[in-house]
């Protein structure tokens, strides 16, 4: 019991709890529209975090991480939506238990990342990458033209989350804590943190537990990790089935918090945008895609709000650099930095600045890809 | 049989444009290793520059300054960010190029605004007449010099002494270096031809009958993608096979959309990758890419 409790004492454990104490304590100061922003930030954690289990730890480049994100948006609306109309299209639902749905939402993400593995089992390195991303514009013609699922162009709305009665909408019942109102955003936000803690945990113990050994040698070397008894091929399509999984929910949190969901939004920048996530926050590190998923989603809604205060930058509409430019500039700055001088990302500084003393030792066998890569008729 | 040769014409012209930006895809991947998505951008700038000064130099000087423009970009890409990196792994590059392509893109995007730029092609809307067939002159003159172009460089990929160093840096980097191959010029003069191929493209791309440059030309370079990779990555001709049969199976999908319904509208945007798709399935390093062969 003494040794828990030390361990519960460590700086590194009461860190995350006074980072959890902090997250948890949000709702009664922030606006809403930190709230809005808190919530799109923990849900592209979510979904960082399973593409740097896929291009981080297993090295397999993908651009079709939106693709998967819709999935789920799309998949729980479909779940728990019942038929009707949406705009000038008539949709159908299964009309399920919203709790019910989600789940069903994140096993049909998996399901398609499944049905992905005969491409993703036997592609390597860039022809993977663009491969994926024929996904991204498959999946666009088919949410555009499936209309009866996804009510086409315009989108369709998303049942709101409901359990044993008590929904995450705005009223019913209405809710006071501490003389603060709970409206939705503030409900769902405590769905999201649990979802968020359960995502990381999971994550965390797959990498250092045996699958994550596992995965990290398939980036390493492929015949190295088959020569140790790594079964390749299957590992490959079961880091493509998680990664997918976390899309997947990560698509139904967004879709309620959304509210409604449009086709348009699960782009190709969308997945450019959880690429620059995982590359800022560290290849290979859970804590680094949530930073880098924070800082991402965070930054362009900085500059929004701050735009007038900022020096150099100009409010939307007029001749000069306006606030969305700006973040742009910064963000693919932040992109191209960061690789140049900190191949690590965030974690990588974190780590190098916290433990100077591990640095001779290089970093963890998780964290840092290796720089070795077959390229195509080099090797 | 005049619509499938119109249609056949067509996507002969269109598959020319792809070719010119997967010859560049393919020559920065065999001198760098690395997938350029940054090309989308200098596409964009080709275009921007070539309408930019097309009133003060009139068409052909603009061209030969947004090739050269653009070819001096993509060269100093090269210096400021890939060379540098050193062997990292391939994705960490290719990430840092989409990083490229946002910083470039947006200041772009920001001096385009709205507008649909003429980059003042001599073309217009005239039409040939080939037999009972229409097209568009502009399409004649795509297929016409993309010919050019592409033999030119086959040409020099084969018998000058930058293609035979091209081709001994792509077979085997240190082999090479030991060899006396000058790396870093090979590898700069690769990513300048690139450029130039990108700029050439933008003229096509946005002349007759396409309504001009506007701030979205560039990501039809994501269309060259599915081109370069479904012929083999690492093989010139390969990405040539691949963009003529993406630019057919655009036109014809285009072409026959009426037949097409029943897979929903507008099916020619994803028919590329799909194609590729199915390609890839059974060969998994495209029609002509080389095997990956590995040592332990």
């Amino acid at each position: 019991m003494s040794d828990r409790l030390a361990a519960l004492l460590r700086p590194a454990a009461l860190g995350t709890l006074a980072g959890l104490v902090v997250l948890a304590a949000l709702p009664f100061y922030l606006t809403d529209f930190w709230l809005l922003t808190g919530l799109f930030a923990m849900a592209a954690a979510l979904g960082a975090i399973g593409l740097n289990l896929l291009s981080g730890t297993t090295g397999q480049l993908s651009l079709g991480h939106s693709f998967f994100l819709a999935v789920g948006a799309y998949g729980y609306i479909w779940f728990a939506g019942d038929d009707g109309r949406s705009g000038t299209h008539d949709v159908t639902g299964l009309g399920l238990p919203t709790p019910i749905a989600l789940v069903a939402a994140v096993l049909l993400a998996g399901v398609m990342g499944g049905l992905f593995s005969p491409i993703s089992g036997r592609l390597r390195g860039m022809y993977l990458g663009v491969a994926t991303l024929a996904l991204v514009f498959i999946g666009e013609h088919v949410m555009n033209n499936a209309t009866t699922v996804t009510g086409g162009y315009n989108g369709r709305a998303a049942e709101p989350m409901t359990f044993f009665g008590f929904t995450l909408t705005d009223r019913e019942p209405h809710l006071e804590v501490l003389g603060i109102e709970f409206g939705a955003y503030e409900r769902l936000w405590y769905l999201a943190l649990v979802l968020l803690v359960v995502g990381v945990v999971v994550a965390r113990n797959l990498l250092r537990g045996r699958p994550g050994r596992a995965l990290g040698a398939v980036r390493d070397s492929e015949i190295a990790a088959a020569v140790m008894g790594v079964p390749v091929a299957r590992y490959r399509s079961a880091a493509f089935v998680v990664s997918s999984m976390y899309a997947g929910l990560a698509g139904v949190l967004l879709a309620l918090v959304f509210g409604r969901v449009i086709p348009d939004y699960f782009g190709l920048a969308l997945s450019i945008d959880y690429l620059a996530m995982i590359v800022i926050g560290g290849l290979g590190s859970v804590g680094g895609a949530v930073a880098g998923a924070a800082f991402v989603t965070v930054l362009p809604q900085l500059f929004a709000h701050y735009a007038g205060a900022l020096p150099l930058v100009t409010a939307t509409g007029t001749d000069g650099i306006g606030p969305q430019e700006a973040s742009r500039y910064l963000y693919g700055a932040a992109i191209v930095l960061v690789l140049l001088f900190s191949p690590g990302g965030l974690a990588g500084l974190a780590r190098r600045t916290a433990a100077p003393r591990r640095r001779a030792a290089g970093h963890g066998a998780t964290s840092r890809p290796r720089t070795k890569e077959p390229q195509g008729a080099d090797t | 049989m005049t619509k499938l040769s119109e249609i056949a014409l067509n996507g002969l012209a269109l598959g020319s444009v792809y070719a010119l930006i997967a010859l560049g895809f393919v020559v920065i991947f065999k001198a760098s290793g690395v997938m350029n998505f940054a090309h989308a951008s200098l596409l964009l700038l080709g275009g921007y520059v070539i309408a930019r000064f097309h009133d003060e130099l009139g068409f052909a000087g603009a061209v030969v300054v947004g090739v050269l423009a653009t070819a001096a970009a993509a060269g100093v890409i090269e210096v400021l960010f890939i060379r540098g990196l050193g062997k990292v792994e391939l994705h960490v590059l290719t990430i840092l190029t989409i990083g490229v392509d946002i910083l470039l893109t947006t200041e772009l995007v920001r001096r385009i605004g709205s507008d649909k730029l003429s980059l003042g092609d001599p073309w217009g809307t005239d039409a040939a007449h080939i037999g009972d067939v229409y097209v568009a002159e502009a399409r004649i003159a795509a297929i016409v010099v993309a010919v050019v172009l592409i033999g030119v460089f086959f040409i020099a990929f084969r018998f000058t002494s930058w293609g035979l160093s091209m081709r001994a840096a792509s077979e085997d980097r240190e082999a090479a270096a030991l060899m006396g191959v000058r790396m870093k010029r090979v590898q700069l003069i690769a990513w300048c031809v690139a450029g130039g191929l990108a700029a050439v493209a933008a003229v096509f791309l946005t002349a007759a009958p396409t309504p001009g440059l506007d701030r979205t030309t560039g990501l039809v370079a994501l269309k060259a993608f599915p081109a370069a990779v479904l012929g083999g990555m690492d093989s010139a001709l390969g990405a040539l096979i691949g963009s003529l049969l993406v630019g057919l199976t655009e036109a014809l999908a285009a072409g026959y959309q009426s037949e097409l319904d029943a897979f929903g509208g507008d099916v020619s945007s994803v028919a590329p990758y799909v194609v590729m798709i199915l390609v890839l399935l059974v060969r998994p390093t495209g029609l002509l890419g080389s095997k990956e062969l590995s040592r332990v």
